[in-house]
């Protein structure tokens, strides 16, 4: 029973001692050529930029480099179970080649990338091979003392390690060491393995600090999203209450009442219709302002370039739009987008004294995509983010979406707030 | 009087065809999209559209670019746009050709059946009906407006009424003046914004709209 389970658990680790040394041999095979494939194509594709070849080959290449390494983590994972996370940047799929080369190359993990090659190449290519080595090569000196000493000594002393062979008994002396490395195999074949695929972690994983930032940074944009939308929608919950919901009690009242006046006094019944009518109008007004303070009709109709503009349209102060928006942002963020400028516009109106506006939206490709708004007044200047003011609302806004305000306003003007929101258009 | 009716929501659209019916109007079509909209335009030649904002497919501005599209087709086709809101943008825009016969009005005015149906002859004889509300963003953004600081509170008041599209007639009703006096008082607005005169009532109107939204 005992030596079933003994023989059973040699079996098995005798397979995963081989199977290390096999994979660990594969991977040193392959990684030198291409390391040193990849290396090159990289290095000759992004010198080409400038005689604009480079421009329309590097993403290409740096895709190809990104597969290989893609390919390294899953076998990372299948055959040693380290997890090595990627952190790629997200590009528009309709980016030109021009941004693509450039978004790329600014990536940090395509960085981490074509340094883990450099490193694959040398300390990666001997960790992957030492398995190997520890496993196949005591065999050699059993050979040599079974018999293969006398071949190999006929041109002199052949040295098996730091073994001098030179007759049958350094021959077992070699075998002797051999034993040595194998039961070092036994031991350490897996278990080197897996250091080599750690060495490609510490190398190609994003690594924690800046995920941790990144944790921090979502927490407390989050904890904000909610508590702005649970308080919106308390917002929303009282205006209806006291306003359009207590409008159409009354007026269900006033025509129970009209009903009762019909037969007897039905000039006060038509008193009270014409005033029950203008309840209802007094109800959709309500109603109305309600659903622009949600979801503006415009933004929903046409898009947050015609849904500034008709909010600029609004405004007392003379405002000029200009809008350069290929396409459209997703909706939540066009909805945070567009209360940002409300905002924005609405703190200039009251404070600046300006008596005109510039607001400006466009959106730059570069780098996964990034709408650019800029709300300009001539005023007196001296706005803050803070202290009570709108613009620090509009700044956690702006956070849901890794969006950031910066304000220019120095005493006397002109104020200058721009918004920069990461995202694509479609 | 033949009416193509657009309107996605079927109280709705009943409720309209129930009401112009009762006034004599002949429903050629009441539609309830888009696509159904343009094609009933191109083929019914109708003398009056009466057009909801917001229409599927898209749920977006639809009804507002079928109707903006036929009258680009069809120059001076009248057409009455209704919608929950109203926005100075799409007034604009309505307008922006020149030619008249537009009218732009929020639903809520249809419960006044009178004054509705008046609107809608009115948009049908190539005349204007501007929703109130747009007319006093219009004016409240002028505020600073020297010369129509110089209007007396009854100037200012037959102007918005003027620029909602109403005839002197009508004006000189709800005022309860005579229509001379209105005439007067008009005269005094024209002279006061150094506007041209026109014995055209349209054209009138379309100057008085142009003097509030220009250089915005």
């Amino acid at each position: 029973m005992t030596t079933n389970t003994n023989s059973g658990s040699f079996r098995t680790r005798a397979r995963e001692v081989l199977l290390a040394a096999v994979r660990g041999l594969v991977l040193a095979l392959v990684i030198l050529p291409l390391s040193v494939l990849c290396i090159t194509l990289t290095a000759v594709s992004v010198s080409l930029i400038p005689i604009g070849v480079g421009i329309v080959t590097t993403p290409w290449v740096l895709d190809g480099v990104r597969e290989v390494a893609d390919v390294r983590r899953r076998l990372a994972y299948e055959w040693c179970g380290v997890r090595i996370r990627s952190a790629y940047r997200a590009l528009p799929a309709d980016a030109n080649p021009w941004a693509r080369t450039f978004g790329m190359l600014r990536d940090p993990q395509v960085g981490r990338d074509v340094l883990w090659l450099f490193t694959d190449m040398t300390a990666g290519f001997v960790t992957a091979l030492l398995p190997a080595v520890l496993l196949f090569y005591p065999f050699e000196g059993f050979a040599v003392a079974a018999g293969l000493w006398r071949v190999l000594t006929l041109g002199g002393t052949y040295w098996y390690g730091f073994v001098p062979v030179t007759g049958q008994a350094t021959a077992f002396g070699a075998a002797a060491t051999a034993a040595v490395l194998l039961v070092g195999a036994w031991h350490l074949c897996p278990r080197l393995l897996t250091a080599h695929f750690r060495l490609t972690r510490a190398v190609l994983d994003p690594g924690k600090g800046e995920l941790a930032e990144r944790v921090k940074v979502l927490t407390e944009t989050r904890k904000d999203a909610v508590d702005t939308s649970a308080a919106e929608l308390r917002r929303i919950e009282r205006d209806l209450h006291d306003g359009a919901q207590a409008r159409l009690v009354a007026m269900g009242m006033d025509l129970g009442t009209i009903e009762m006046l019909l037969d007897k006094d039905p000039e006060k019944a038509r008193q009270l219709l014409a005033q029950t009518r203008r309840a209802s109008v007094e109800a959709l007004g309500e109603l109305r302002d309600l659903v622009r303070g949600i979801h503006p009709p415009v933004l929903a109709e046409r898009g947050l370039g015609d849904a500034v503009r008709a909010l600029a349209l609004r405004l007392p102060v003379p405002a000029e739009v200009t809008v350069e928006l290929p396409g459209r942002a997703d909706a939540p963020v066009e909805s945070a987008a567009y209360f940002a400028v409300s905002e924005v516009l609405t703190n200039a109106v009251k404070h600046s004294g300006a008596d005109r506006i510039w607001v400006d939206l466009h959106h730059v490709p570069d780098g996964g995509g990034m709408l650019r708004i800029s709300v300009t007044d001539h005023g007196r200047g001296g706005a803050v983010i803070g202290a009570g003011s709108g613009l620090a609302g509009v700044e956690r806004r702006l956070g849901t979406f890794d969006g950031v305000l910066a304000v220019s306003s120095p005493a006397g003007g002109p104020t200058m707030v721009t918004m920069e929101i990461p995202c694509a258009l479609s | 009087m033949r009416v193509v009716l657009a309107e996605d929501l079927f109280l709705l659209r009943d409720g309209l065809v129930r009401l112009l019916e009762a006034y004599g109007f002949e429903i050629a079509a009441a539609v309830e999209s888009g696509p159904e909209l343009t094609r009933a335009l191109a083929d019914l030649e109708p003398d009056v559209a009466v057009v909801d904002v917001r229409l599927p497919p898209t749920h977006t501005d639809e009804g507002l670019q079928c109707a903006l599209r036929a009258r680009r087709a069809r120059p001076g086709l009248p057409v009455l746009v209704l919608s929950q809101h109203v926005e100075q943008l799409y007034a604009r825009e309505l307008l922006a050709d020149g030619t008249g016969g537009v009218g732009y009005l929020l639903k809520d005015r249809v419960f006044d059946a009178e004054q509705f149906v008046d609107a809608v002859r009115r948009v049908a004889a190539g005349g204007t009906a501007m929703d109130p509300q747009v007319i006093q963003q219009l004016l409240s953004r002028r505020a600073d407006d020297r010369p129509l600081g110089r209007l007396t509170p009854r100037e200012a008041e037959v102007l918005e009424l003027m620029a909602q599209g109403r005839s002197n007639a009508a004006i000189a009703a709800q005022l309860v003046v005579t229509e001379r006096a209105i005439a007067k008082h008009t005269s005094n607005i024209f002279a006061k914004l150094g506007l041209e005169v026109s014995d055209d009532d349209n054209r009138r109107v379309l100057a008085v709209l142009a003097y509030l939204d220009r250089d915005r």
